[in-house]
C-alpha cells in the first residue's frame, strides 16, 4: 500500500478508482453532540474580516467587485492569487479563480455575446480583439445552438413556453468526484484515463467512438493542468494527499479547476464531509492535528466556496436572482449497511455557519432521515433556526435509487458522485401549456406584427363555450402537453449535443468515470397553479372571458374549490396526475446520448420570469403574476398550516420526479415553539414527519414577514449584511435579491400564529 | 355511556400547532366562549350558534393524518372559543384519542368549571382522559378578572384547586398586558397563588399584542383596549422571573 494510505482499511478502492468504497471503510460515524467543536482561530477572523469587507464593496460597487475583460479563463490563465497579499500565509486552503478575491473571470466558450453584455452591464469592456476571435475564429456554445434551432423552438422559446434554458450560459450541473483528487492523485487518474482511451472502441471509427476519444484527451489534458496549476500554488498534487490539509487543499484545486472553466447555473462541490473527515479523524489520532485545526481547514475551504463568482447578464440574474453558483454541499444520510453516515466533519460544515455567520454559500445540504443520531439533527435544526441557511433532502427516498455515494448537483437534483452526470434542461411552462390548450394553440401574451396572437402550438380548435368542461379541457391538455414533451426534449438535445461539442467540461469529467451514466433532467414550471386551475374547472364553475376576437383573456370563478397544499386528496390527486402524466409524455422521446430521462418541481427563482410570461389562468391567479415557486402550493392557497401543505406536497411520488420536488417554507418563530429550545425539537417533529412520508426536500426558513419587510426598506442595517433565506432550492442574501423578487418573497406564505 | 353522535361545534382546525403544549400537535379550535376578554384575538370564536358540526369521528380522521409528525410528546389539543362548555363532546373525544393512544390536551380559562352536578361528575370523568390542561390566570384579583372578562374567577380558583388536589398536570399560561396584568403586586399575588399548587409543570407567559384588530373591525365590535402597546422585553422577562418563583414542582 501507498505510504499515503498508510491507516486506511479496504482494498478495493486501492486497485480501482473506487471513492465509496474507500468511504465505506473508513469513516467514523459520530453520535456525540456538537460540544467538541471549536470556535474560529485567529486566521480565520483575519481573514474573514477581509473578505466581509471585499464582500461589502461588492454591494457598495452594485453587485461586481472587478471583472476580467482581457485574460479568457483557464486552468492556468493565471498565476497563484490570494484573498490578501499579506495575510496569504494565513490562508489554509489557497486558491483564487482568477489573479484577485471576488472579480470575475472572462469565460466566452458559452457564448461570446453573453460575456462581452455580462461585462457591460457591470460597466466593463471586454478587449474588442475577442470579438473577432470568438466570431470568426472559434463558434461558441450559444452560437452553434442557434445555428440548429428551428422556427418552431424559437418561437416556443421567445414566448417562453419553454424557458431558462442552458443555450446562453453553462449547463453546469456535473459534479467532479473531487475527492478522487486527494485520494489517489492525478497521476493515478491520468494512467486509468489513458487506460480507457487504449479501450475505446475497437478501432471502428462511429460518431460515438471518435467523440469520446476525444473527449476523454481532452479529460487527460485538463489533469495535466489541474497539476500545473497546483505547482503554480507551491503543491504537488501528482500523487495523493499525506494528511488532512493536503487533502482538502488537493480536493479544492479540482474544484478550481472546474470553476476556472466552466460558468454551469450550478458547480456543486458534493459529498466531501463525511471523506474528509477519514483524514482528519487519522491527523487527530496521530496528534499531528488539533479540533481547533481541524475547524479552521473547513472554515477556510468553506470561505473559498463562499467566494466563487460568475459574470452573469440580467437576464440570467432573473432566473437565478441573488448570484447564486451552488457550491452545494452534503452532509449525513446512511450506508446501504444501515450505519448512518453522520461524522464530526458534519457538524464542522455547519459549524462554519456559527463561526463565520450565515452564508448562502456553499449550498449546505443535510441528507435526511428519521434513523440520523438525534444530536445531529438536534444541531442541524438549531443552525437552521438562527439561520436559514440549511436545506433538507430525504435520504430515504434518495438512497435506494442512487445509493449511498450520491452528491446534489443543484438545489435537489441526486447524482452519483462520481459515476454519473446530468443534462440540465431548464423547464417547460406547464401553466402556458394549459392556456394554449384552451386557446388553441396561440399565445396570450405574445403577438404577431399585425396584432394577433402568435401561433405557437398545434393548430388544435380553441375552446368555444362560455364555462370551461373538465372533459375537453383535459383532453385538449393531454393533446398540447404531448405536443410539448416532444419539442422540449427535442430542443434540449439540442442543446446538450452542442454543449458537448463546444463547451465540453473537461475537469469535471476528467474526476468522472469514462462508462459515465447520463441523466436527461427537465422539469416543470407552473405546477400548483396547473393543479388548481383543474381543480377550478372541476369543482367550481370557470366561466371564460374573452376580447372582440373570442380569444380568451381572463377567467371568473363561481363557487370554491378545492386547492393543492390542504392536504385534500381531490386537489392532490389531480397534482400526482399531472406529474406523472407529464412525466410518461417525457420518456416516450429519444434522449441525446440514451441518457436517462427525469424531471424535476422545481423553478428557483424563475417563477417570477415564468409567470411575467404567462396570462391570467382558471385558478384565480392574475396574468403576469409570479407563480408559486417549484412544488410549492399557490400563494395564499394553504389554508389548513404548515402541516396539511407539507402532506400535499409529500404526496408527489419521487418516482416520478427523480430530479428532485423542491420545497419552500417559512415559519414564523413565535410558531415554531415559545423558546429556541422548543423551536428546535418541534423543527425535528417537523422534518421527521414530513420525510417519514416519502417527500423530497425542504427549505426551512425561520422568520417573521415583518422582518423581511425591514431589510427590504432598510439594507444598510448591519443585521442585514448577512440575512440568509432559502428559496426554491438554494439560500440567498436577502438583500441581494431584486426588489421584484424580494416582493414575491414577501407575498409568500409564512406560517404563524396570533 | 356517552354519546358516539355527540357533535362539536368548530371554528377551526389547525394542523401545525407548536405553541398548544408539548410538541407538535393537532389543534381543534372549538367555537364559544363566555369570556370576553378585553385583549382577546379572536373574537370570532365567541358566539356560540356558529360553527361547523363534527362528530369526534370525523375531528380524529382529520387529526390522525398528522400523527407522523407528533413524535414522541406532540398530539392533540382543543382549544377555541371556551372547550369546557362542550364538555360532552370533549370527553367521547378524548376517549377516542385515549383509545389510539393519543396524547390529548385542553387549552382553557377553566371558566365554565363549577362543583355543582352534574357539571362536576362530567368533569371528574373528562379528567380521566386528559393528560394535560393549559390554564390561563386572566387575572388574580376578583374585581379586576370581572372587569376584564366579564366574568368572577371564584370557580376559576376552585378549578386549579381541583385539578391541584387530583394531581392533573398543568401548565400555566398568562397573557401579559400593560397597565392590566404586568403589575407587580399582581404578579406577585399570582406568584403565591402559583406557589399553593403542586402540579404546575411549566409557566408561559404570553406577551399582549394587537394582531387581533383587525377581526374587531371586521365583525364590528369596538375594541377596549385601543392605544395600549405589547409589553417590552424587559418587563416579559420581569413577569417570567417573578411568575416562575411560584413553582415549587418545576
Amino acid at each position: 500500500m501507498r505510504k499515503e494510505w498508510r491507516g486506511f482499511k479496504g482494498v478495493k478502492w486501492t486497485d480501482d478508482i473506487d471513492v465509496r468504497d474507500f468511504v465505506q471503510n473508513n469513516y467514523t460515524p459520530y453520535d456525540g453532540d456538537e460540544n467538541f467543536l471549536a470556535c474560529p482561530t485567529e486566521s480565520t477572523n483575519i481573514l474573514w474580516g477581509k473578505l466581509s469587507a471585499l464582500q461589502k464593496e461588492e454591494r457598495k460597487k452594485g453587485g461586481v467587485l472587478d471583472c476580467e475583460t482581457e485574460v479568457v479563463s483557464g486552468i492556468n490563465a493565471y498565476g497563484p492569487g490570494y484573498i490578501s497579499e499579506d495575510t496569504k500565509n494565513l490562508e489554509k486552503v489557497v486558491g483564487l479563480q482568477t489573479d484577485k478575491p471576488l472579480k470575475r473571470a472572462f469565460m466566452p466558450y458559452g457564448g461570446i455575446k453573453m460575456a462581452q453584455q455580462a461585462a457591460e452591464n457591470y460597466g466593463y469592456k471586454i478587449n474588442p480583439k475577442y470579438d473577432k476571435i470568438f466570431n470568426e475564429y472559434r463558434k461558441t456554445h450559444n452560437q452553434a445552438v442557434f445555428d440548429a434551432y428551428t422556427p418552431e423552438m424559437r418561437t416556443a422559446r421567445h414566448c417562453h413556453i419553454i424557458t431558462g434554458l442552458p443555450d446562453t450560459y453553462g449547463r453546469g450541473r456535473i459534479v467532479g468526484d473531487y475527492r478522487r483528487v486527494a485520494l489517489y492523485g492525478v497521476d493515478f487518474l491520468i494512467e486509468k484515463k489513458k487506460e480507457d482511451l487504449l479501450n475505446c472502441g475497437d478501432g471502428v471509427m462511429t460518431d460515438d467512438v471518435i467523440r469520446l476519444r476525444e473527449e476523454i484527451a481532452e479529460q487527460i489534458r485538463a489533469l495535466g493542468e489541474m497539476k500545473k496549476m497546483a505547482e503554480t500554488y507551491g503543491f504537488d498534487i501528482s500523487a495523493p494527499a499525506k494528511n488532512a490539509r493536503e487533502a482538502v487543499q488537493w480536493l479544492y484545486f479540482g474544484y478550481l479547476a472546474a470553476i476556472k472553466t466552466q460558468n454551469g447555473a450550478a458547480m456543486s462541490v458534493g459529498r466531501i464531509s463525511t471523506f474528509l473527515d477519514i483524514y482528519i479523524q487519522r491527523d487527530l489520532a496521530h496528534c499531528i492535528l488539533t479540533e481547533e485545526e481541524a475547524q479552521e481547514l473547513i472554515d477556510h475551504l468553506v470561505m473559498k466556496f463562499r467566494m466563487v463568482k460568475f459574470a452573469r447578464i440580467p437576464s440570467y440574474n432573473e432566473l437565478f436572482s441573488g448570484d447564486p453558483v451552488w457550491a452545494t454541499l452534503e452532509m449525513a444520510g446512511l450506508g446501504m449497511d444501515g450505519r448512518h453516515m453522520v461524522t464530526k466533519n458534519d457538524f464542522r460544515f455547519l459549524h462554519t455557519l456559527e463561526n463565520m455567520g450565515p452564508s448562502p454559500e456553499p449550498n449546505l445540504t443535510v441528507l435526511y432521515s428519521k434513523r440520523l443520531p438525534e444530536n445531529f439533527k438536534r444541531y442541524a435544526a438549531k443552525i437552521s433556526v438562527e439561520t436559514s441557511s440549511i436545506q433538507y433532502e430525504n435520504d430515504d427516498v434518495m438512497r435506494p435509487v442512487w445509493g449511498d455515494d450520491y452528491s446534489i448537483c443543484c438545489c435537489v437534483s441526486a447524482t452519483q458522485t462520481g459515476k454519473e452526470m446530468q443534462f440540465f434542461g431548464a423547464r417547460a411552462n406547464l401553466a402556458k401549456c394549459l392556456l394554449y390548450a384552451i386557446n388553441g394553440g396561440k399565445d396570450e401574451k405574445f403577438l404577431n406584427k399585425d396584432g394577433s396572437h402568435m401561433q405557437v402550438g398545434p393548430e388544435l380548435s380553441p375552446i368555444t363555450s362560455e364555462y370551461l368542461n373538465y372533459d375537453e379541457v383535459v383532453k385538449k391538455y393531454d393533446i398540447m402537453m404531448d405536443w410539448l414533451a416532444g419539442l422540449y426534449v427535442n430542443t434540449l438535445n439540442l442543446i446538450q449535443y452542442m454543449h458537448d461539442k463546444y463547451y465540453y467540461e473537461a475537469a469535471e469529467m476528467a474526476l468522472i468515470d469514462t462508462d459515465v451514466r447520463r441523466t436527461f433532467a427537465t422539469g416543470i414550471a407552473g405546477f400548483s397553479h396547473v393543479v388548481d386551475s383543474l381543480c377550478a374547472i372541476k369543482y367550481a364553475k370557470v366561466k371564460t372571458i374573452r376580447d372582440e376576437t373570442g380569444f380568451v383573456t381572463d377567467y371568473e370563478i363561481e363557487g370554491d374549490f378545492p386547492r393543492y397544499g390542504n392536504d385534500d386528496d381531490r386537489a392532490d390527486d389531480i397534482a400526482v396526475k399531472l406529474l406523472k402524466t407529464f412525466m410518461t409524455k417525457i420518456r416516450k422521446h429519444h434522449t441525446y446520448r440514451n441518457s436517462e430521462p427525469t424531471t424535476s418541481i422545481l423553478t428557483i427563482t424563475s417563477n417570477v420570469v415564468y409567470g411575467k410570461a404567462t396570462g391570467a389562468l382558471p385558478d384565480g391567479r392574475k396574468a403576469f403574476e409570479p407563480f408559486s415557486p417549484g412544488a410549492n402550493p399557490a400563494y395564499g392557497a394553504e389554508k389548513n398550516g404548515l402541516l396539511a401543505s407539507l402532506n400535499s406536497t409529500a404526496k408527489l411520488p419521487y418516482e416520478y420526479a427523480l430530479d428532485g420536488i423542491s420545497n419552500t417554507q417559512t415559519i414564523n418563530p413565535s410558531a415554531l415553539g415559545h423558546s429556541d429550545d422548543e423551536r428546535v425539537k418541534n423543527l425535528v417533529s417537523v422534518l421527521d414527519g414530513y420525510f417519514s412520508q416519502g417527500a423530497h426536500h425542504l427549505n426551512v426558513n425561520i422568520f417573521g414577514r415583518e422582518k423581511l419587510i425591514d431589510a427590504m426598506n432598510h439594507p444598510e442595517k448591519e443585521e442585514y449584511a448577512n440575512f440568509t433565506i432559502r428559496v426554491s432550492g438554494y439560500a440567498v442574501k436577502f438583500i441581494d435579491l431584486t426588489r421584484e423578487q424580494q416582493l414575491d418573497v414577501i407575498s409568500r406564505t409564512c406560517h404563524e400564529r396570533l | 355511556m356517552g354519546d358516539k353522535n355527540i357533535t362539536a361545534k368548530v371554528h377551526s382546525f389547525e394542523s401545525f400547532g407548536a405553541v398548544d403544549g408539548p410538541g407538535v400537535r393537532f389543534v381543534v379550535f372549538l367555537q364559544g366562549c363566555d369570556m370576553r376578554c378585553l385583549y382577546c384575538h379572536n373574537p370570532e370564536t365567541w358566539d356560540k350558534n356558529k360553527g361547523s358540526e363534527y362528530t369526534p369521528e370525523e375531528i380524529f380522521e382529520k387529526a390522525e393524518k398528522y400523527s407522523s409528525y407528533w413524535g414522541d410528546d406532540g398530539g392533540i389539543t382543543v382549544s377555541g372559543g371556551e372547550p369546557l362548555l362542550q364538555i360532552d363532546f370533549l370527553t367521547e373525544f378524548f376517549k377516542l384519542c385515549r383509545e389510539n393512544g393519543v396524547n390529548t390536551c385542553i387549552d382553557t380559562s377553566l371558566q365554565p368549571f363549577t362543583r355543582e352536578e352534574p357539571y362536576f361528575s362530567k368533569f371528574k370523568n373528562l379528567m380521566n382522559y386528559t393528560d394535560l390542561l393549559l390554564c390561563d390566570i386572566k387575572h388574580i384579583d376578583p374585581e379586576i378578572h370581572l372587569n376584564l372578562t366579564g366574568k368572577k374567577n371564584d370557580n376559576i380558583i376552585s378549578c386549579f384547586r381541583y385539578l391541584d388536589e387530583i394531581d392533573k398536570p398543568i401548565w400555566i399560561r398568562y397573557v401579559l398586558v400593560p397597565k392590566i396584568t404586568d403589575d407587580d403586586i399582581y404578579l406577585k399575588k399570582t406568584a403565591e397563588f402559583i406557589k399553593s399548587l403542586s402540579n404546575v409543570k411549566k409557566i408561559e407567559v404570553l406577551p399582549y399584542h394587537t394582531l387581533g384588530v383587525p377581526e374587531y373591525e371586521k365583525l364590528k365590535i369596538p375594541y377596549r383596549l385601543k392605544g395600549v402597546e405589547p409589553p417590552d422585553s424587559d418587563r416579559v422577562k420581569n413577569a417570567i422571573k417573578i411568575l416562575s418563583s411560584g413553582v415549587s414542582s418545576l
